[in-house]
């Protein structure tokens, strides 16, 4: 058995980016608050001392201005990553994902690849009210000319960043902002990480969950406690959420005949929906129940705790879900 | 369809529609049909409509004396199938 | 018969349906019948669904009369919970789902829906097709009552295709005990016989059938109804139902037919109206009893009322029969082997074919000498066979 250190998420991200700001001097951070305060989840504490603000660049709060910024550098030569604060702040910067970064390549006749890097944080359960809460990723996995990212372990949080720079195409990187203080193991010959498949986090015969991010540890939680009930979950965490492997999740639902789909984005219009239709059109016969959902009540996040809690995802709705296809409600 | 195989398997299959409990390779030949199988009037008259149906032969109630076994309604369909 | 399982739905919510349409099919310990309907309207809701055991007596379903407003016009009725229904005699569950307020409300998982075809999961349906089993031989515990790949496998392993036929066999055996040991014990029955000549309707069926197509001949089963139902017209007594210390004569003659089920078994269905149908319409309805009551699928008025029962032994080779009387029926009339007889008639000896005739009949109702004319009418009957023919002879 080798060895391994036990850190947080947040840690590994943190190594990631050390890694390749020491390797690669093409690299630079830029983004609101990642320079002298050392990043809004402190991702980047440190690295305007040791890297020094050539390389760790505050921005002002002009999300469309410093990710135009981040497009233009990538045309440059350099390898940017971009830090967004949340999501909900990257809609002011829509016009330089979608319109520049995505579409330079097919507008240019493929003279011009933008390999840029943009994180940001995603998703609610830290009260943080309507504004910093949502899960806006489903969207952009539906932007064709781009890579959209979903780090759910710490393995991912400290793999992916890599591959993501080493693409010659834009990669978004969505990290849920529960996770940040989640520790894990990470061993110590860590050797890195593929950003084509998804992984099968649990095996199991009787219903496939597929989820992804923070929502990958509640469908974990809800399938220990269905195991105590005979009921067998695998657990699928998608890991990339555009392009979506097809292959691992239909080989898992062939195999269980059921599937629940837990997404903290809205239901409708969601990536669930697009899982969902894709396991109808190839997996249609295989099919024992109706496609369920598990995703956040359709309102805006809410601030007070008990009703953010309500509104999200949580193992117990998950476990209903999954009851409910087999003809045993508990209600 | 004159050849006697032909006529003797659409005879056999037809019985069996009436009488699904048949065992054709059981059934004696010369040995009178409804010695050897259950068959009341109303069996008779659908084996006979089956036949008419199948085969295109007329087989008129006078000649139901003349079908007594197995061989004869075979040789009774063929010569009605040739003249 | 006092329960009966669902087996499939004929018809669908908004369909209109007529009076004596099939709507369903139920299997009965006896066979799979198809149920008619006694009213005209449209269908409103199908409250059990295939697979369900019910009492009789039971709801099958609603329908709305015609010019009714459906009352789902509003929402969908929703059955509370299926397994309520089983007990028995409600009506359509009228509990009605609040209006969805926005989609944002969507549940977890879809409100049960109103019953239609039976839900099939498709990976539960490929391996019925694969295994070769029966839909309606499926009952669902998926979601929704649906039938899922469980439900499919449990029942390939737990039926080799015979087994439902031999308990068929041997449910039919213990009603046709039950029936029958509850005549002997309640029915004084007296029997009656008497040799009829059929040289007249011998020649007559022979002439009748010589220009005609095979598809439109008569038998003689046929002419012998036809005979024992327009002597019964004239003798209520023999044609009706005795029930809880009563008798209720019948208006018309709904003859029972005693049909031997190849396998074993015994069924008497109705052909309806004998007493008042020409022979040419008899004798198809006889054959397609016969076709129907043999591959199982009988509606439930001809089990339910024949007035009187017709036995016709005769085929298997015997000379007379003494049959006993369903009950609530009173009486049974018994034909042997129709053959050529030597009959003393006017000083002279004769042979000609004739048949044994016989009367069981309960003492009830009627007496010996009314059975005598009863028989002597079918006797009657028989020598004129192209008037017996007519619509009412």
């Amino acid at each position: 058995m080798s060895a391994s250190q036990k850190i947080t998420y947040r840690e590994a991200a943190r190594q990631a980016l050390h890694e390749a700001l020491t390797q690669d001097e093409r690299v630079f951070l830029m983004g609101e608050d990642v320079g002298r305060y050392g990043g809004t989840y402190a991702v980047s504490k440190g690295f305007y001392d040791e890297f020094g603000p050539d390389r760790i660049r505050d921005t002002p709060l002009s999300e469309l201005g410093f990710v135009g910024a981040g497009v233009g550098a990538a045309l440059g030569g350099m390898r940017p990553v971009v830090e967004v604060m949340t999501v909900n702040f990257s809609l002011l910067a829509l016009d330089q994902i979608v319109n520049a970064a995505a579409l330079m390549r097919h507008m240019s006749g493929g003279q011009f690849n933008v390999p840029l890097v943009i994180r940001m944080a995603t998703g609610a359960g830290r009260q943080l009210a309507a504004q910093h809460s949502h899960s806006l990723e489903g969207w952009y996995a539906h932007i064709a000319g781009i890579k959209v990212l979903a780090p759910a372990t710490i393995e991912d949080a400290r793999g992916m960043l890599r591959p993501a720079l080493e693409d010659p195409d834009p990669v978004l990187i969505f990290e849920h902002a529960l996770l940040y203080n989640m520790q894990g193991e990470l061993p110590v010959d860590f050797s890195g990480v593929d950003i084509r498949h998804a992984a099968v986090r649990r095996t199991g015969k009787d219903v496939t969950l597929i989820t992804y991010g923070g929502m990958l540890w509640k469908a974990l939680e809800a399938a220990e406690q269905l195991a105590k009930d005979g009921i067998e979950c695998e657990v699928i965490d998608l890991r990339v959420l555009r392009p979506l492997d097809d292959a691992t999740i239909m080989d898992s639902v062939r195999r269980t005949h059921r599937a629940v789909i837990v997404d903290e984005g809205w239901r409708t219009g969601s990536l669930s929906a697009e899982v969902t239709a894709r396991i109808v059109e190839q997996a249609f016969y295989d099919l024992d129940a109706p496609v369920a959902r598990v995703c956040s009540e359709e309102v805006p996040m809410p601030y007070p705790k008990h009703l953010e809690d309500a509104a999200l995802p949580q193992p117990e709705k998950i476990i209903r879900a999954v009851k409910g296809l087999f003809g045993k409600t508990d209600s | 369809m004159t050849d006697t195989d032909d006529i003797r398997s659409t005879v056999l299959a037809e019985l069996l529609r009436i009488a699904p409990e048949v065992e054709p390779e059981e059934l004696e030949p010369a040995t009178p049909l409804r010695d050897q199988v259950d068959l009341d009037s109303m069996d008779w008259l659908n084996f006979i409509i089956a036949l008419h149906t199948r085969l295109q032969v007329d087989i008129p109630e006078s000649d139901y004396a003349k079908l007594v076994t197995l061989n004869d309604v075979i040789g009774y369909l063929q010569n009605k199938l040739q003249a | 018969m006092d329960e009966g399982t669902l087996l499939e739905w004929k018809v669908k919510p908004g369909d209109a349906v007529k009076r004596g349409d099939i709507v369903a099919v139920v299997d009965t310990t006896k066979a799979a019948i198809d149920v008619e309907s006694w009213v005209e309207g449209t269908v409103h809701e199908l409250i059990v669904q295939p697979g369900e055991t019910v009492p009789v007596g039971a709801v099958l379903a609603t329908f709305a009369a015609q010019g009714e407003e459906p009352k789902a016009a509003k929402a969908p009725p929703v059955p509370e919970k299926p397994e309520a229904k089983k007990g028995g005699k409600k009506t359509a569950g009228e509990k009605t789902t609040e209006a969805e307020p926005a989609p944002a409300a969507a549940p977890a998982t879809p409100p049960p829906v109103p019953v239609g075809r039976a839900k099939f999961s498709p990976a539960a349906r490929k391996r019925a097709q694969e295994l070769g089993v029966k839909p309606e031989s499926l009952t669902g515990t998926g979601p929704q009552g649906s039938i899922t790949l469980d439900d499919v496998e449990r029942a390939a392993k737990a039926t080799p295709a015979a087994a439902p036929e031999k308990s068929r066999a041997a449910e039919m055996r213990k009603t046709i005990a039950a029936a029958m040991a509850r005549a002997k014990r309640e029915i004084p029955h007296y029997y009656l016989g008497e040799t009829v000549p059929l040289a007249a309707a011998t020649a007559w069926l022979a002439e009748y059938n010589a220009g005609r197509a095979v598809t439109e001949r008569v038998l003689m089963a046929a002419l012998l109804l036809k005979a024992v139902a327009s002597a019964a017209k004239q003798f209520p007594e023999v044609n009706g139902f005795y029930r809880d210390g009563t008798f209720t004569p019948a208006p018309a003659v709904h003859a029972g037919v005693a049909i031997s089920l190849r396998g074993g078994g015994l069924i008497a269905p109705a052909i309806h109206d004998v007493d008042s149908r020409p022979l040419s319409e008899i004798m198809p309805a006889l054959a397609d009893l016969v076709q129907r009551a043999r591959a199982g699928s009988l509606r439930s008025s001809e089990i339910a009322d024949p007035t009187i029962t017709v036995t016709n032994l005769g085929e298997q080779g015997v000379e007379e029969v003494y049959g006993v009387i369903y009950p609530p029926q009173v009486a049974l009339v018994g034909f042997g082997r129709v053959a050529e007889q030597v009959i003393a008639e006017n000083g002279a000896i004769r042979i000609v074919p004739a048949v044994r005739a016989s009367l069981s009949a309960d003492h009830r109702v009627s007496d010996g000498h009314r059975g005598a004319l009863f028989l002597a009418k079918i006797r009657a009957l028989l020598q004129e066979p192209a008037n017996l023919a007519k619509a009412e002879p």
